[in-house]
């Protein structure tokens, strides 16, 4: 009788806690949107994507510009760091004898745990200048690429080192005893056997380089215009908020909170593609 | 010892001597001298633990895999030595294939499980794949069960036929030698006859090595057999000869107790 109090406290009290984490969620969520909805009424839903630029003080609301500075600095990052998070991982694993390979294990796991303000600063007094002398003012997509691709390389890495080495040994002598070369062990029976985990990766490498703000913010310029090349500032979502929140009121303040919106929509795109290809993979 | 017993008409293909294999400091066996005959099926039998396994991934250097595992002594096949640090292990796996003990068919399709090591291997016309595959799988039998889905999941194949594509891809290869290492132990009663009857089956086309924990199985399908056993902690051939010598008339006391079934 005793036992089963005990298991019906515990059931409860598990219970508590997932909805308390699951209704977080839900009210952030609803704030958001709450929060949003005033600008969404006052300037209207089409122009926040049909206004010429973001002015605020002269009421011009476009996010677009913002939106393609997100999409490109993570697409450039993430396809910068996935081939690179991939090859080092497979160095760890089956080039690398054990006296390299644990060190630089250690290596990237303490590069995972650096602040993304000190990527920032790092990249505002190294980078930026080494970027300004090809081409200025250096604050540009190219500097925030670069950044981000070296903060989710440590997790690209870290999945891929993981899931490489939990691919099972079976397979790899089976490739040896067939006389393969290790090169073709890799790209042809490790590495299809380990793309779940890298997949699943390179998405949270997507999610954490869509919501990074305090580096990007520091290396990009943050000048509101789409980028016309690597070379041009750009300002992405979330430096948007950062940069304004500070002294934004009235339909100005809204406007940030549908920046939030149109970040939190990037982001179930990106979870709900993610759900697709696991599905299409497991199909397949 | 008996290494020295006559093989029976077919010559030696490997020659082991004075072999002996550690991992670290503990030996998996020592000293084993064997010769294995061309075109015949040999048994390794013996209790767990007494370095048969260990001797058959000496047999194509898989052994070289494993950290800290040496080998010494002497091995030869066909005359060539391949304990030598400059043998082709790439040339010396394609012509002694292995087939282990739990089938490892590579996640993706049953034909690519087939094409790719061959294409790997240089074969690149088409035809030529398709002709490999087909006859390779006609070989272990596989070819009328999954003709019509080649395209789909190797490992959506049942135990057995897993182990015979496993065995299809070795064979299409063409190697000279084929390792078993207790290729029927993960399977069901069924699809280990299924296996067993076509390992008989390739009598004589290739020289087979098999390590089996099964006596009766020995038996039934091998011509030479190859006692092991552990003696001072490490893994020792205490007798080798012919099946019918070595179940009928064993030299060796442990041999007799093994075979009787009063030991092992």
């Amino acid at each position: 009788m005793s036992r089963f109090r005990v298991d019906e406290g515990l059931l409860w009290s598990l219970r508590g806690v997932a909805f308390l984490a699951g209704t977080i969620v839900v009210f952030v969520v609803a704030f958001v949107g709450w929060e949003a909805s005033a600008a969404l009424r006052s300037v209207g839903l089409s122009r926040f994507v049909t206004d010429p630029s973001w002015y605020p003080s002269e009421g011009l609301y476009s996010v677009l510009p913002m939106l393609v500075g997100t999409v490109l600095v993570t697409a450039g990052a993430v396809l910068t760091a996935t081939p690179l998070g991939i090859m080092a991982a497979i160095f760890c694993n089956h080039y690398a004898p054990a006296f390299v390979a644990r060190p630089y294990r250690r290596m990237i796991e303490l590069m995972s745990g650096i602040p993304s303000v000190v990527y920032g600063f790092w990249g505002l007094v190294t980078l930026v200048p080494l970027i300004a002398q090809v081409e200025p003012p250096g604050t540009s997509l190219l500097a925030g690429i670069m950044i981000l691709t070296v903060m989710i390389l440590p997790t690209v890495t870290l999945f891929a080192d993981s899931s490489i080495g939990r691919v099972s040994e079976e397979y790899t002598r089976g490739a040896a005893a067939l006389g393969l070369t290790r090169w073709a062990t890799v790209c042809h029976v490790v590495l299809p056997a380990a793309r779940p985990g890298i997949v699943a990766g390179v998405f949270l490498a997507t999610a954490r380089a869509i919501g990074e703000t305090m580096a990007v913010l520091m290396v990009c310029g943050n000048v509101v215009k789409t980028p016309g090349s690597l070379f041009d500032p750009v300002r992405t979502l979330t430096a948007n908020i950062a940069l304004e929140m500070a002294y934004a009121m009235g339909d100005h303040r809204s406007a940030l909170f549908v920046t939030g919106l149109v970040l939190f929509l990037l982001i179930v795109a990106l979870v709900w593609g993610a759900e697709l290809a696991g599905e299409g993979r497991a199909r397949g | 010892m008996s290494s020295e017993h006559p093989t029976e008409g077919n010559e030696a293909l490997f020659e082991a001597e004075n072999l002996t294999l550690v991992y670290g400091d503990t030996p998996a066996f020592e000293g084993v001298s064997l010769s294995i005959p061309a075109g015949e099926i040999t048994a390794l039998v013996g209790p767990s633990g007494c370095g048969k396994t260990s001797f058959l991934m000496s047999l194509n250097r898989l052994s070289d895999l494993v950290p800290n595992c040496r080998v010494t002594g002497s091995l030869r096949l066909g005359g060539q030595d391949i304990l030598s640090s400059e043998v082709d292990l790439i040339a010396l796996r394609r012509r002694v294939g292995m087939i282990f003990q739990k089938p490892n068919a590579f996640p993706f399709s049953i034909r690519k499980n087939l094409t790719f090591p061959l294409q790997e291997h240089g074969v690149r016309d088409r035809d030529k794949l398709a002709t490999l595959v087909e006859a390779s799988l006609r070989d272990v039998g596989l070819w009328d069960e999954i003709k019509d889905r080649l395209d789909a999941p190797a490992l959506s194949l049942s135990g057995g036929q897993q182990q015979r594509l496993c065995l299809a891809r070795a064979l299409a290869l063409k190697p000279e030698v084929l390792l078993l290492d207790e290729p029927c132990s993960a399977l069901d009663p069924l699809s280990s006859g299924v296996v067993e009857d076509l390992i008989v089956s390739l009598r004589g086309r290739y020289t087979i090595v098999i390590v089996t924990h099964n006596l009766a199985q020995a038996r039934r399908v091998a011509d030479q057999v190859a006692v092991f056993w552990v003696q001072g902690g490490a893994g020792r051939l205490i007798e080798s000869g012919s099946v019918g010598q070595v179940f009928e008339d064993p030299q060796d006391e442990l041999t007799r107790s093994y075979v009787t079934g009063q030991r092992g």
